[in-house]
């Protein structure tokens, strides 16, 4: 089972859900896909670190070979070529490595080659299985370190699976959505919060993955968050208050779970919500 | 006119409380908010008219005739997105246009011309504007791939409106990727906000590195301050190694919180909070009005 845990706007608690509700499942997976801004790892520290490259093709020039034609420069959306001064140019940053210059080119002067955006790495924290993707500064979209983590022959299965995503709503969350048989979404207590609460909620009914919200941040105060998932008749997983200890040991990049049983059983009682609400949405899918 | 670009790569440490009341203590004339899959800026931003909309097309997306596919299976073969799929109920070949890159590959490959590439709706963008005013804005679309351009488009539509201004202010995204990328071309510098927890500070080093590459000047905040005096100090003494001028603490205040609820800016009221972001202010300009040419 694939548990997504997402927010739309950044620093909601994203990382503080999903790292403490895969140390409260103790045997789990626990997959970073906030390859721009990975933290995960930091919580983890994981031990017996594996790591891969990512790359993506891009292709490469033979000047001899080309002509001049300038075919590929008028075929690439992207305007990721150009011919200057007889000589054909090719901007590697902007290239989305579709390979359609290559298939195209009639005197075959376009060839791929591999280029580096970043790495995925797997280690392990007692039980946890944590992998991270994590981009090479400078580098326009993460997709393919995504795809990378969450393809399906690195993953074991018989464990739960805890997706940390990047906020926002783009691509690059849905990428890491689209597999998800759940959704968690994380809400802070403010005006902005809500608004961002409202883009993934939309995000989440669009691709048919049935959710819940935790409301994160709670003060005794009137929360928008709450009102917008009663409004909206949304299942409300649970609360974790405003808290400086919280706030300190997250801060500190500490697992809250694993050091304080107050935590440990809120996390553990809210995996348990999570896991109710999965099943029976299973059941009535079926 | 001289832009500032304010960034963070964690996200929710501020960027969008600092920006309201930059506009605000600078009564700034031209702003835009690039945070285009997640804006926030237009809440309390503090206008009330209807701003002038205008579709954003990203890059166009597949379309398979159907009655002309002779299902070859070529187009699939090609499509390096696995944009391109047998649909299990009838076999007929489908596009899932979240994944289309719009690269037009399958309609080149296509040997019966059963694949076009047609306009699609990506996103909005909005203006607001009056007499010597302009804030520029935009909505993605969902799970939309083109976040870079349209951030681009935002800019160019602040710039566009032609209002008599020195400085503008511009809200950036959490990250590195391309709508940062897009939003730090032309800067003239950028204000990181950062925090002061194990993962803002593994933020802040990967956007500094993001924006360094770009040659852009920087300076850097950090906000909730007192929440970790001692991830703060490794803040300041990260910086001073890198020798990126500091320009100031922001305490944690609940009474920020209490401002943004009502749509205010934290400089509106006399709070902590406000006060130390009007110190940074200055520090800011400073650095951005002095030193740059």
């Amino acid at each position: 089972m694939k548990i997504a845990v997402l927010s739309g706007k950044g620093g909601t608690g994203k990382t503080l859900v999903t790292v403490n509700l895969a140390a409260a499942a103790k045997i789990a997976t626990y997959i970073d896909c906030d390859v721009e801004e990975p933290n995960g790892h930091l919580f983890f520290k994981p031990e017996g670190v594996q790591e891969e490259e990512v790359s993506v093709k891009i292709p490469q020039v033979n000047s001899e070979l080309c002509n001049g034609c300038r075919k590929c420069v008028d075929f690439c959306n992207f305007n990721a070529l150009a011919y200057i001064k007889d000589k054909l140019i090719i901007f590697d940053d902007i290239c989305h490595s579709c390979g359609g210059c290559i298939l195209l080119c009639p005197e075959k002067a376009l060839t791929e080659k591999a280029k580096p955006i970043g790495k995925v790495q797997k280690g392990f924290s007692g039980k946890v299985t944590v992998c991270t993707g994590i981009l090479n500064p400078g580098e326009a979209t993460g997709v393919p370190i995504i795809n990378k983590l969450l393809a399906t022959d690195n993953l074991e299965k018989e464990k739960l699976i805890f997706i940390d995503c990047p906020p926002g709503s783009a691509c690059i969350v849905m990428e890491s959505i689209q597999d998800a048989d759940y959704c968690v979404l994380v809400a802070e207590p403010t005006l902005f919060g809500v608004h961002n609460l409202n883009i993934v909620y939309e995000l989440v009914k669009l691709f048919d993955i049935p959710f819940g919200v935790v409301l994160n941040k709670c003060l005794e105060e009137e929360n928008p968050a709450e009102k917008f998932c009663v409004d909206k008749s949304i299942k409300i997983l649970g609360c974790i208050p405003f808290d400086h200890e919280l706030g300190t040991l997250n801060s500190n990049a500490e697992i809250a779970v694993n050091v304080n049983d107050k935590y440990s059983e809120l996390f553990s009682s809210l995996l348990d919500t999570v896991i109710k609400e999965m099943q029976l949405e299973a059941t009535t899918d079926s | 006119m001289k832009q500032l670009l304010i960034l963070s790569g964690k996200g929710g440490t501020g960027k969008t409380t600092i920006a309201s009341a930059f506009i605000k203590l600078a009564d700034a004339r031209a702003y835009a908010d690039c945070d285009v899959d997640a804006p926030n800026l237009h809440l309390i931003s503090g206008w009330n008219s209807t701003p002038k909309k205008t579709n954003y097309y990203g890059l166009p997306i597949a379309y398979i005739n159907q009655k002309q596919c002779i299902q070859c299976d070529q187009c699939r073969e090609n499509c390096r997105f696995e944009a391109i799929s047998i649909d299990s109920r009838d076999g007929q070949y489908r596009v899932n246009s979240f994944a289309c890159e719009g690269c037009g590959v399958c309609a080149y490959v296509c040997p019966v011309e059963a694949i076009s590439m047609n306009p699609a709706v990506a996103g909005e963008l909005m203006l607001f504007i009056d007499e010597n005013r302009a804030f520029s804005t935009a909505q993605l679309k969902m799970g939309s791939g083109t976040s870079g351009l349209l951030v681009t488009e935002v800019k160019k539509q602040m710039k566009s409106a032609e209002v008599d201004a020195d400085l503008a202010i511009i809200d950036g995204s959490p990250g590195i990727g391309c709508p940062v990328i897009a939003s730090l071309s032309g800067v003239d510098m950028v204000l990181i906000v950062a925090e002061p927890s194990i993962s803002g500070i593994s933020d802040m080093e990967r956007i500094l590195d993001t924006a360094a590459k770009f040659g852009t000047k920087m300076a850097v905040c950090i906000n909730k301050y007192d929440t970790n005096i001692e991830n703060t100090e490794k803040i300041e003494a990260y910086c001073e190694k890198r020798e990126l001028p500091i320009v100031g603490r922001i305490p944690f205040d609940s009474d920020a919180v209490k401002a943004i609820n009502n749509g205010q800016t934290i400089v509106e009221k006399e709070c902590s909070s406000g006060t130390a972001v009007k110190e940074i202010f200055q520090k800011t300009m400073n650095l951005l009005f002095t030193y740059s040419k």
